[in-house]
C-alpha cells in the first residue's frame, strides 16, 4: 500500500541482512555449547525440580 | 557443611490463586456476556457502561492481566523458592505486588466501563494506571531477582530464565509503548501518530502475546510439567536451545500484524520469514513437554492435572504452528478482520493458558494444603466441558471466519460485489456467534466446577502457610569462563544473564524500531491533509471512549474487493494528525475510513439513535445517551495545546478561540438536522461525533474535487 516509505534510507536492506546474520550465527554457538555440554551437569539440571519437595502428595490417592 | 533450615512462604501463593480463580470467573463471565452481545445487542441493557465496545476491553484485560497475570505469578512464586531453595527476597514486597496487581485490576475495571481508554489493543489503560504498572512490576522484578541472587542452588533451571526473560521484556514493551502525553488525569495522547503509532503498537501488541502470554507459560511448563509426570523434562539441551532461539525470533516478528500497511515491503518480508522460523523453537518447546511424557502416557488416562497440561502443550503447538501461518501475506489477505483471528487467540488463551492453568493448580491448592483433592470425577468433567467448550469455539469461529473472509471478497460474473451490503455478511455467521457463546459457557460451567473442587479440596486439607525446608548455603567460588561453560557459567549469574537476555531482546526492537522513527519524515506528505477541527477532535475522543475501534476499521487495504466496498485504500499520509492511530484489528461492522460525506447527518443521527431504523436487522447497539449528554467544552483548549505539543500545527493561541469554532460548525450542523426534521441542540455530544465520521477519509478528496 504506502510501499517505499523507507525506499529513501539508504541501504536500508542492510538491517535485514544484519539482522538475519546475527540470528544465525548465535543459534550456531548455542547448538554448539549444548553438544559440548557436560553429562553430569545436564543430569543435575534436569532433577532440579523434582528435588526436595514433599512428593508423598499426589493428588490421585483421594478417590482409590 | 554446615544446612541452612528456612521455609517457603505458601501464603503469597494462596493469594495469587485465589486471585487467579476470582479474575478468572469475572472475565470469562464478561467475555461471555459480549459474546451474546453480537447476536442480541439489547443485552448492554440500554446502559451505556455495558456496551460491547466497553466491555470487549474489559474482557480482554481481565482474561489476559487479571486471570493469566495472577496464575504467573501463583506459579511463579511457588516454584521461584523451590528452584532456588530460598525463602522470597521480601514478604513486604511480596504484598504490595499482590495488591498493587489487584487495585491496578480493580482501577482497569472502573475506568473502561466508563469510557476512559487509550484504544490501543491491550494498552488500553490510561497514564496513571501505566505508572503503577510500571511501578509495580518493578516491585514484582526486584524481588524476583533478590530471591534468585540469595538463592542456595548455584544453578538456574531453565523455568526462571523464562521468567527473567518475561519480566525485562514486559518492562521494555509496556514503557515504549505507553509514552503518552496527558491531557489530564483521565485523558492522554500518544507521541507517535498515525503509521508510527500502528508500528509500535502491534510491536507491543505482538509481543505482549509472546511475553506474557507465552514465555512465562512456558517457564511453568518446564516446572509443573516435570512434576506432575514426577519424571525429568525430556531434553535440557533442547530447553536451552528453545529459550534462545524463541526469544531471539519473538521479537522480530511484530510487523507481521500490518500486512499490506505502511510498513516497506523489506520490514513485511522481515516480520514474515522470522515468523516462519518460529516453528522451530516454538515445537522445540512443545515437543519437549510432550516427550517428557514417554513412558508415562499411562498415567495422563487417570491423573487430570497430566490431561489438562498435555491438551495445553497441545494447543500450543497448534497455535505457534497457525500463527507463521498466518503471517503468510496471501493467507493473511483473506484471514485478517475476519473471526478466524478471534479462534486463532482463543486456542492459546482457553487450551495454553487456560488449561496449563487448571493443570498446574488442581496440582497446587492439594499441596498447599496437604490433602488429596476432593474429587478427581469433577475434575475429569470439567476436563471434558472445557475440552468441549473449545471445540465448539474454535469450529464455530472458524467456520464464521472462512464464511467472512469468501463473502468480503466474492464478485459476480459482470466484476461487481455479490454481497455489496455488509450487513449481510454479518447475519450470515449469526448462527457460529450462538454456537460460539454455548462453547464458551460450556467452558466456563467447567471453570466453576473448579473452583467449586478446589475450595473443597481447600476446606478439606490444613493449610500449610510457611514449609520447612533446608539446603546447604552457597559457596563463593571462582569459575574461569571458558567457552565450553559459558552457558553454566553465566546460569549462575542472574544479573549477567537479565542482561544477556535484554540484550538478545532489544537487537530485535532496535533494528526493528530504527526505520521506524525514521519513517516519520518519509511519509510523503499529502498537501489536503489538515489537522482535526476542535468539534471533529472531540467526537474523535467519543469514538475512542465508545470503544467504535473494536468493530470498525479504518484501513482501507489496497484489494479491488476492498476499494469496491469501502473506496479509495488508504495511505500513510492520510494519518499523521491520528493521535492515537484508529485503525482497528476486526470488522464486526464495516471499515469507516471513507465514511465521511458517504450519509447525510441525519441518517447519522438517526442510525446512532437506533441503528436497526437506518439498516434493517443490524446487531450494533443504539447510542440514545450520546442525544442527550452535553459534550464537555472545557477540555478543548488542553486538547489543542497537547496535540500541537505533539506537532500537530494549530496555530499560536488557537486554544483561546477553539471553542468559538467549534460552536459554530456544532451550529451549522445542528441547523442542517433541523431543516431535516430532527431537532437536537448544538452541544449534544452527537453532533461532534457526526462531525468527526462527516471528516473521516474525506481530505484526499479535497483535491481531488478541486481539481474536477
Amino acid at each position: 500500500m504506502f510501499s517505499n516509505n523507507l525506499s529513501s534510507i539508504e541501504g536500508v536492506s542492510v538491517y535485514a541482512i544484519i539482522s538475519l546474520i546475527i540470528f544465525v550465527t548465535f543459534f550456531i554457538g548455542i547448538t554448539i555449547w549444548v553438544i559440548k555440554a557436560d553429562k553430569n551437569y545436564l543430569n543435575h539440571m534436569e532433577n532440579l525440580p523434582l528435588e526436595n519437595d514433599n512428593q508423598d502428595i499426589t493428588i490421585l490417592e483421594s478417590n482409590k | 557443611m554446615d544446612v541452612e533450615k528456612f521455609s517457603y512462604d505458601n501464603k503469597i501463593v494462596r493469594m495469587f490463586i485465589i486471585a487467579t480463580t476470582i479474575w478468572g470467573f469475572v472475565g470469562m463471565l464478561v467475555g461471555i456476556i459480549i459474546a451474546i452481545q453480537l447476536y442480541l445487542p439489547e443485552l448492554n441493557l440500554g446502559i451505556q457502561y455495558t456496551t460491547f465496545g466497553r466491555l470487549r476491553p474489559l474482557h480482554t484485560n481481565s482474561v489476559i492481566f487479571a486471570f493469566v497475570g495472577n496464575a504467573i505469578f501463583a506459579g511463579i512464586y511457588y516454584s521461584l523458592q523451590r528452584l532456588t531453595k530460598a525463602r522470597l527476597y521480601s514478604d513486604i514486597l511480596a504484598r504490595i505486588h499482590f495488591w498493587g496487581w489487584q487495585l491496578i485490576i480493580v482501577l482497569a475495571a472502573i475506568t473502561l466501563v466508563l469510557g476512559i481508554t487509550t484504544s490501543k489493543e491491550y494498552a488500553e489503560l490510561e497514564w496513571p494506571i501505566d505508572i503503577l504498572i510500571t511501578l509495580i512490576w518493578v516491585v514484582f522484578g526486584i524481588n524476583m531477582m533478590g530471591t534468585i541472587i540469595k538463592r542456595r542452588e548455584k544453578h538456574m533451571y531453565v523455568a526462571l530464565w523464562f521468567y527473567i526473560a518475561t519480566f525485562i521484556t514486559v518492562a521494555v514493551l509496556h514503557i515504549v509503548n505507553s509514552i503518552e502525553l496527558p491531557v489530564s488525569f483521565i485523558k492522554s495522547y500518544p507521541v507517535y501518530a498515525g503509521v508510527q503509532d500502528a508500528l509500535v503498537q502491534w510491536w507491543y501488541g505482538h509481543n505482549a502475546v509472546a511475553f506474557f502470554l507465552t514465555t512465562p507459560y512456558l517457564g511453568l511448563m518446564y516446572y509443573y510439567l516435570p512434576k506432575a509426570a514426577n519424571r525429568p523434562v525430556y531434553s535440557y539441551r533442547l530447553s536451552i536451545l528453545h529459550f534462545w532461539a524463541l526469544i531471539f525470533l519473538y521479537i522480530w516478528a511484530g510487523p507481521h500484524h500490518l500486512l499490506y500497511t505502511a510498513l516497506p515491503d523489506w520490514a513485511q518480508s522481515l516480520g514474515t520469514v522470522f515468523s516462519i522460523m518460529l516453528i522451530a523453537p516454538s515445537w522445540g518447546g512443545m515437543l519437549n513437554g510432550l516427550l517428557t511424557l514417554r513412558g508415562a502416557w499411562d498415567r495422563v488416562r487417570d491423573n487430570p492435572v497430566l490431561k489438562f497440561m498435555v491438551v495445553a502443550v497441545t494447543a500450543y503447538g497448534m497455535a505457534t504452528f497457525e500463527g507463521p501461518m498466518l503471517s503468510l501475506k496471501n493467507f493473511n489477505a483473506f484471514t485478517h478482520y475476519t473471526d478466524w483471528i478471534i479462534a486463532h487467540v482463543h486456542i492459546g488463551a482457553l487450551g495454553w493458558n487456560g488449561f496449563l492453568t487448571f493443570g498446574m493448580l488442581y496440582w497446587m491448592v492439594p499441596k498447599l494444603y496437604r490433602t488429596k483433592l476432593h474429587s478427581i470425577k469433577l475434575a475429569n468433567a470439567h476436563f471434558w466441558l472445557g475440552t468441549l467448550g473449545i471445540v465448539m469455539y474454535a469450529v464455530s469461529m472458524y467456520w464464521s471466519g472462512i464464511t467472512q473472509g469468501l463473502m468480503w471478497k466474492e464478485f459476480t460474473e459482470l466484476g461487481i460485489l455479490q454481497y455489496p451490503n455488509f450487513l449481510e455478511t454479518v447475519l450470515q455467521i449469526v448462527p457460529m456467534y450462538i454456537i460460539r457463546s454455548i462453547g464458551g459457557t460450556v467452558y466456563f460451567i467447567g471453570v466453576c466446577i473448579m473452583i467449586y473442587n478446589l475450595y473443597m479440596t481447600a476446606k478439606l486439607g490444613d493449610f500449610m502457610a510457611e514449609e520447612k525446608a533446608e539446603a546447604a548455603p552457597l559457596l563463593k567460588e571462582k569459575e574461569k569462563l571458558r567457552f565450553g561453560l559459558m552457558h553454566r557459567w553465566l546460569e549462575k549469574r542472574p544479573i549477567k544473564f537479565a542482561v544477556l537476555a535484554a540484550v538478545a531482546i532489544l537487537i530485535g526492537g532496535v533494528v526493528e524500531f530504527i526505520p521506524t522513527f525514521l519513517i516519520k519524515s518519509n511519509i510523503p506528505t499529502i498537501s489536503s491533509v489538515k489537522p482535526y477541527t476542535p468539534l471533529e477532535l472531540q467526537g474523535r475522543d467519543i469514538y475512542i471512549r465508545e470503544g467504535c475501534n473494536n468493530c470498525h476499521s479504518q484501513l482501507i487495504r489496497p484489494f479491488r474487493s476492498e476499494t469496491e466496498r469501502y473506496g479509495e485504500y488508504s495511505k500513510a499520509g492520510e494519518f499523521v494528525y491520528d493521535h492515537p492511530f484508529l485503525w482497528g484489528s476486526k470488522r464486526t461492522g464495516p471499515d469507516l475510513h471513507r465514511i465521511g460525506g458517504k450519509y447525510s447527518n441525519l441518517w447519522h443521527y438517526l442510525h446512532m439513535e437506533d441503528p436497526v431504523s437506518m439498516s434493517p436487522g443490524s446487531l450494533m447497539p443504539p447510542y440514545p445517551w450520546l442525544l442527550s449528554q452535553n459534550l464537555d467544552l472545557s477540555t478543548t483548549p488542553s486538547k489543542i495545546n497537547a496535540m500541537r505539543a505533539l506537532g500537530v500545527p494549530y496555530e499560536e493561541d488557537y486554544e483561546k478561540f477553539a471553542n468559538e469554532d467549534l460552536r459554530k460548525q456544532a451550529d451549522k450542523i445542528s441547523e442542517d438536522l433541523m431543516n431535516n426534521g430532527a431537532i437536537v441542540e448544538p452541544d449534544k455530544e452527537i453532533i461532534a461525533l457526526i462531525a468527526y465520521l462527516q471528516r473521516l477519509g474525506t481530505d484526499i478528496k479535497v483535491n481531488a474535487d478541486k481539481t474536477k
